[in-house]
C-alpha cells in the first residue's frame, strides 16, 4: 500500500503514467521453448525406466546375464548409425539456415535412412534374442532391457515418421518460418535422442556386459 | 475364425454380455438413473437446438476462458460421482458390525474405495485447479490466450475422454479393486485378471497426456506471454503459484505415465517388473508412483495457496504481507516436493538411514509452509476484513489446515508411522490436508472468479450455508477417523466385528451427510445465483475492488481479453492503475491476433477413447484401427497452418463502445 | 501457433527468434568429440582392458556425462541465453530431478534388498 513501490518509469518528468500500450504487442513464439519442456518431461520417462534397470538390472531369475547376451559389436554399429545421423541432420539444418530447400532436403532423407537402419538392427537384436528363449518375460533383467532400450527404439521410429511428414510438408510449403520452427523442434528431437542413447550404450551395454 | 465365437472374440475381444451388471441391484438403479438423466439432457440440449451452439462456442473453443470453465463444470460433475461414493462408503461402515454385513459386497466396496480416490484427484481436484489456471492466470498476465491454444482445447478433451472410461467402467465390466494407486501384486494379471485395473490404466494414461499437456502450455504461456513490465517478481502470486504447479505437473507426470506403462507391460506382454516371480519386485512400483505421488499432492495445494494470497489480500484491502517470501516459500516447497516420496512407504523396510532422510526432509518442508500461513496472517492483521463467501472459505481454510498440517509432521516421524501407517489416521490427515487445503480453496477462488466468468456474483446466503455445513462436516467426519486410527482401526475394510467401534462411524456417516447438504447447497447457490443474476449483476468488472489485471477487463472479459494490452508497473498491476485515475481508452483500436477454433481435439480425444476402451477389453482389430486413425487425424492436423486471424479493429471498437454505453448507463 | 505472415518464404531474418545459429565448425568439433567419447569405453570393454564392473563402470558414466554435455552444446545448442536461460534451467531442474530419481530408487531398493531376510528357494515354496 505504500507509494514507495511505485517505479518512476516515466523518468521523473510530470509525465503521467501509461498503463497500456497502443500498438499490438509481438509475444515472442513459444513453439521452440514448449518443446524443450516436452523433452525435459520425456526425460523424466526416461529416468524412470533407467531407474527400474538400474534396480532389477542385475535380477537375472536364472535367465541369461549381460555378458551373455548383449552383442557389443552390433551395439557399435548401432551407434555408429545413430552419431552419423546425427550430424547430418547437422548439416540439414545448416542447409535450412542457407535456405537452400535441395540440400537440405538430401540430408534430411540420409539422416532418415541411417535413423531406420539403428531400428532395424535393433529389431534384429530383439528378434535374436526372443527366438533364443530371451524374451522380455524371461526375467526382470530383460523386462526392463527391452522396455528401455525398446522405448527409445520407438522413439527413434516417432521420430522417423515425423521427418518423413515434414518433408512432405517442407515440399508443400518451402521453407517457411513455420516449417523452420518444426525442423528445429524435430532437431532437437533427434539430438536429444542421441542423448539417450548414449545413456543407453554406457549404462546398459557397456556396464551390461561387465560382470 | 470358423466359428462365431472366434469371431466374436476377435472383435469383442473378452468383452461378452455377462459384463453388465445385470445381476447387481445397486449398479443397475445406478445406471438407471444416470442413463434417463443423461437422455432427459440430450433430449433437452435437442429440444432447444443447443447442439449447434455447443459445437461452435464451447466444444471446439480454443478461448482459455470457455476451456476454463469446462474443465471446471467436468470437475464439478465428477465431484458428484465421486461424494457418491464416499457416502456409500461412510453408510456401509455405518451399519457394517458383528452379523450386520451392510449393503455393500466387498468386491463392489474395493471398487468403490479405489473409485473415489482416483476420481477425486484426477477427475475432480486436477480439472477444477487446471480449470481455474486456465481460465485466470492469462487475465492476471495480461495475455490474450494461452501460447498453443489448440493444444488447450486437446488437452481438455483428453482429460474428459478419461473420465468418461471410469464411468464406463460403472457400467461395462467393473473398476480396479485394487486402492487408487492400483500397487502389485494385487494389481497384476494374476491378482486381478478382469477389466477393471486396465481400465485404471487407460483412463489415467489418456488423461495424464492431456494434463502434461496442459501442463506444458500454462508454463509456456507465462514464460512467454506477461504483459510488457511484468517481471517475474511482479507477477500476482496465484500467477507464481501456477508456475511452479506446472513446473510439478511437467516433471512428475511423466513418471506417472512410465510407471503405469510398466504396470500395464506386465498385465498385457507378461513382462516381470512388479512380479512376484522371476526377479520382479512389487515395491518398485510403490517406489516409482510416490515419485510422482508426492509432487502431486503438491501439483493440487500449491494454486490454492495462490487463490488464498489473491483473496486474502483482496478482502483486506491491504497488499499481500511477504510477497517475496511467498514466492520463495513456493519456489522451495517445489523443489523439497520431489526429496519426500518415501514417507509414504516407511513400513515398507528400508532401514533407518533411509527412513530418517525421508522423516527429515518431510519434516523441513512445513517450515515454507509454515511461513505462508504467517503471511496470511499478517496480511490480516489490521486490515479491513470483508467476511465475504471467499474469505469464508480462507479462514476455514487456515484453521483446518494447520491441524491436517501439524499431523502430517506426526506422520513424518518413521516410529509414529509404523503405528498409523494405513490407519484411519492417515485417512483423517490427507483428508484433513486435502478438504481443508485444496476443496476450500478450490470453492474459494470459484465463489471468488465466477462474476468475472459470467458477469454477475454467487448468492451469498447460500455460499455461507455451504461454506458451514462444509466445514462443520469435514471437523464432523474426520475427527473420528483420527481417533479410530490411534485405535489401530485400518482403511479399506467393509466389515468390523468390534461393535464397540460402531459409535464413531455413524458419527462419521452424519459428518458426510453435512458435508451433502454442503454440496447440495453450492447447487442451490448456482441455481439461485442464475435466477437472481440481474440483482446480483457487476457490470465494473471489478466487483470485490481487486488488485490483479483480470480486474481491470470486463466481465465476461471479451474474446480477446485486453482491447490493448497493459502495460504493468509494479506488483498490483490493476490497484495502482486504479490509484492513478486510470481511465479506460475508449478509441485507437487496432486489430488483434486471435486463434481460430477447430474441431480436431474433440476428435483426437474422441479417438483415444475408442482406443483405450479396445485395449481394455483387448479387442485388437478396433485397438488397431483407431490407433492408425488417430495417428492420420494428428498427422493431418499438422497441414493445418492457418490457425489464426485477424479480428477486425471494427469488431474490437464495436464491443468496447457496447461496454461504454453499459458502465454509463450505470454510473 | 503459426501466422499468415509465416506463410511466406521466409528470408533469414527468422534465425533470431529461431535462436540457433549453427555453424559446421560446432556440428564438426562436436562430432569429433562424441566420436572420441564413444570409442574409448567401447575399445576399454570391448579390447578387453576392463574385465570387472566397479571402478570400470564410474569411468564409462563419467565418459557418458561428458559425452552428455558435448551433445547439448554442440548438437542441442545449449547455452546460458537462449529462451532467456529457461532452457538451461529447465534443463538443470531436469537433470537434479533424473539424478534424485536415479539414485534414490537404487538407494531404496538397495536398502529394502539389503534389509529383507534372505529366502532360500525351499524357503519361497513353501509360503503360505
Amino acid at each position: 500500500m505504500s507509494d514507495t513501490t511505485l517505479p518512476l518509469s516515466s523518468g521523473g518528468t510530470s509525465e503521467p503514467l501509461r498503463f497500456h500500450v497502443a500498438e499490438e504487442p509481438h509475444p515472442p513464439n513459444g513453439t521452440l521453448l514448449g518443446f524443450w519442456l516436452y523433452l525435459m518431461s520425456d526425460c523424466l520417462i526416461f529416468a524412470c525406466l533407467f531407474a527400474a534397470y538400474g534396480v532389477l538390472g542385475r535380477e537375472y531369475a536364472g535367465g541369461p546375464t549381460g555378458t551373455q547376451v548383449l552383442e557389443l559389436p552390433t551395439v557399435a554399429l548401432n551407434t555408429t548409425m545413430l552419431l552419423l545421423s546425427s550430424i547430418t541432420y547437422g548439416f540439414a539444418v545448416l542447409e535450412m539456415q542457407r535456405n537452400r530447400q535441395k540440400p537440405m532436403m538430401v540430408w534430411l532423407a540420409v539422416t532418415g535412412l541411417l535413423g531406420a537402419a539403428f531400428v532395424a538392427l535393433e529389431l534384429t537384436e530383439f528378434a535374436h534374442l526372443i527366438a533364443d528363449g530371451n524374451g522380455p518375460q524371461r526375467s526382470a533383467f530383460l523386462s526392463s532391457f527391452f522396455a528401455l532400450v525398446g522405448t527409445h527404439g520407438l522413439h527413434v521410429t516417432c521420430g522417423i515418421i515425423w521427418l518423413i511428414v515434414l518433408m512432405v510438408q517442407v515440399k508443400q510449403k518451402g521453407l517457411i518460418l513455420a516449417n523452420k520452427r518444426r525442423l528445429m523442434c524435430l532437431s532437437m528431437f533427434w539430438h536429444f535422442l542421441d542423448v539417450i542413447w548414449v545413456g543407453v550404450f554406457s549404462f546398459v551395454y557397456l556396464m551390461g556386459v561387465l560382470p | 475364425m470358423s466359428t462365431p465365437s472366434d469371431l466374436s472374440t476377435l472383435i469383442f475381444g473378452r468383452l461378452t454380455l455377462d459384463q453388465l451388471p445385470l445381476h447387481v441391484p445397486i449398479v443397475l438403479a445406478t445406471f438407471a438413473v444416470v442413463a434417463i438423466a443423461g437422455i432427459a439432457l440430450l433430449g433437452v440440449i435437442t429440444y432447444y437446438r443447443l447442439w449447434g451452439y455447443l459445437w461452435r462456442e464451447w466444444f471446439t473453443s480454443i478461448d482459455h476462458k470457455k476451456i476454463g470453465i469446462m474443465y471446471i463444470v467436468l470437475g464439478l460433475v465428477m465431484l458428484l460421482r465421486g461424494f457418491a461414493d464416499a457416502l456409500m462408503m461412510r453408510a456401509q461402515q455405518a451399519i457394517s458390525f458383528g452379523h450386520s454385513l451392510g449393503y455393500l459386497p466387498p468386491e463392489h466396496y474395493n471398487q468403490i474405495f479405489t473409485a473415489h480416490g482416483v476420481i477425486m484427484i484426477f477427475f475432480v481436484a486436477m480439472p477444477l485447479i487446471t480449470g481455474l489456471m486456465n481460465f485466470v492466470m492469462p487475465l492476471q498476465i495480461g495475455a490474450r490466450d494461452v501460447a498453443f491454444p489448440f493444444l488447450n482445447n486437446f488437452s481438455f478433451w483428453m482429460t474428459v475422454s478419461g473420465a468418461v472410461l471410469v464411468m464406463l467402467s460403472l457400467f461395462v465390466g467393473e473398476f480396479a479393486r485394487t486402492g487408487w494407486l492400483a500397487y502389485p501384486p494385487l494389481s497384476d494379471i494374476v491378482a486381478s485378471p478382469d477389466a477393471g485395473v486396465d481400465y485404471y490404466i487407460w483412463a489415467l494414461q489418456i488423461a495424464g497426456v492431456g494434463t502434461l499437456l496442459s501442463g506444458i502450455n500454462l508454463l509456456t504461456t507465462i514464460i512467454k506471454m506477461r504483459a510488457p513490465g511484468m517481471t517475474l517478481m511482479r507477477m500476482p502470486i496465484f500467477t507464481w503459484t501456477a508456475l511452479c504447479t506446472n513446473v510439478l505437473i511437467v516433471a512428475a507426470f511423466p513418471v506417472l505415465t512410465a510407471v503405469l506403462a510398466l504396470l500395464a507391460l506386465d498385465r498385457y506382454v507378461g513382462t516381470n517388473f512388479f512380479t512376484t516371480v522371476l526377479g520382479g519386485n512389487a515395491m518398485m512400483y510403490v517406489n516409482l508412483i510416490w515419485i510422482w505421488g508426492h509432487p502431486e499432492v503438491y501439483i493440487l495445494i500449491l494454486p490454492c495457496f495462490g487463490i488464498y494470497s489473491e483473496v486474502t489480500s483482496t478482502f483486506c484491502r491491504k497488499r499481500l504481507f511477504g510477497y517475496a517470501s511467498m514466492v520463495y516459500a513456493t519456489v522451495v516447497i517445489t523443489v523439497l516436493s520431489y526429496l519426500v516420496w518415501l514417507h509414504h512407504f516407511f513400513t515398507m523396510g528400508s532401514g533407518a538411514s533411509v527412513n530418517s532422510f525421508f522423516g527429515i526432509t518431510t519434516m523441513i518442508i512445513s517450515i515454507p509452509t509454515g511461513a505462508k500461513i504467517f503471511n496470511w496472517l499478517f496480511t490480516m492483521y489490521r486490515g479491513r476484513i470483508r467476511l465475504e463467501v471467499p474469505m469464508l472459505w480462507t479462514i476455514g481454510f487456515m484453521l483446518t489446515f494447520v491441524i491436517g498440517g501439524m499431523t502430517g509432521v506426526l506422520l513424518a516421524v518413521p516410529p509414529a508411522d509404523f503405528s498409523l501407517h494405513n490407519s484411519l489416521f492417515l485417512i483423517a490427515h490427507f483428508h484433513n490436508v486435502i478438504i481443508g487445503g485444496v476443496v476450500f480453496g478450490l470453492f474459494a477462488g470459484i465463489n471468488y472468479w465466477f462474476p468475472k466468468a459470467f458477469g454477475f456474483r454467487l448468492d451469498p446466503f447460500w455460499g455461507k450455508c455451504s461454506f458451514w455445513f462444509w466445514l462443520v462436516g469435514f471437523w464432523v467426519a474426520f475427527m473420528p477417523l483420527y481417533q479410530l486410527g490411534m485405535m489401530g482401526v485400518t482403511r479399506r475394510l467393509s466389515h468390523f466385528e468390534n461393535s464397540s467401534l460402531q459409535v464413531w462411524f455413524v458419527i462419521a456417516a452424519f459428518g458426510a451427510f453435512l458435508i451433502l447438504l454442503g454440496i447440495v447447497s453450492m447447487l442451490i447457490q448456482f441455481w439461485v445465483s442464475f435466477r437472481r443474476r440481474e440483482a446480483l449483476r457487476d457490470v465494473t468488472g471489478d466487483p470485490w475492488d481487486g488488485r490483479t489485471l483480470e480486474w481491470s477487463t470486463s466481465s465476461p472479459p471479451p474474446q480477446y481479453n485486453f482491447a490493448f494490452t497493459p502495460l504493468v508497473h509494479g506488483q498490483e498491476a490493476w490497484w495502482e492503475m486504479k490509484r492513478h485515475g486510470y481511465r479506460r481508452p475508449v478509441t485507437g483500436f487496432v486489430p488483434l491476433h486471435m486463434p481460430k477454433n477447430t474441431g480436431a481435439g474433440v476428435i483426437l480425444a474422441g479417438l483415444s477413447l475408442v482406443f483405450g476402451f479396445a485395449m481394455i477389453w483387448y479387442m485388437w482389430p478396433l485397438a488397431a484401427i483407431s490407433f492408425v486413425a488417430l495417428l492420420a487425424t494428428a498427422i493431418g492436423h499438422t497441414f493445418n497452418y492457418l490457425r489464426d486471424y485477424h479480428l477486425p479493429a471494427a469488431e474490437v471498437a464495436r464491443v468496447e463502445a457496447a461496454r461504454t454505453a453499459l458502465l454509463d448507463s450505470h454510473v | 501457433m503459426s501466422t499468415h505472415e509465416e506463410m511466406h518464404p521466409d528470408h533469414g531474418d527468422g534465425h533470431d527468434e529461431l535462436g540457433v545459429h549453427a555453424t559446421l565448425k560446432g556440428y564438426f568439433t562436436g562430432f569429433l568429440l562424441a566420436a572420441g567419447l564413444t570409442i574409448i569405453p567401447f575399445w576399454l570393454v570391448m579390447g578387453g582392458v576392463f574385465t570387472k564392473s566397479g571402478p570400470a563402470d564410474a569411468f564409462i558414466l563419467l565418459l557418458a556425462a561428458v559425452q552428455i554435455v558435448v551433445h547439448a552444446i554442440y548438437f542441442l545448442h545449449m547455452n546460458t541465453k537462449s529462451e532467456g536461460g529457461w532452457n538451461l534451467l529447465a534443463l538443470i531442474f531436469t537433470l537434479v530431478l533424473v539424478v534424485i530419481t536415479l539414485s534414490g530408487s537404487v538407494w531404496i531398493m538397495f536398502h529394502l534388498n539389503d534389509n529383507m531376510m534372505p529366502m532360500t528357494l525351499q524357503q519361497a515354496r513353501n509360503l503360505p
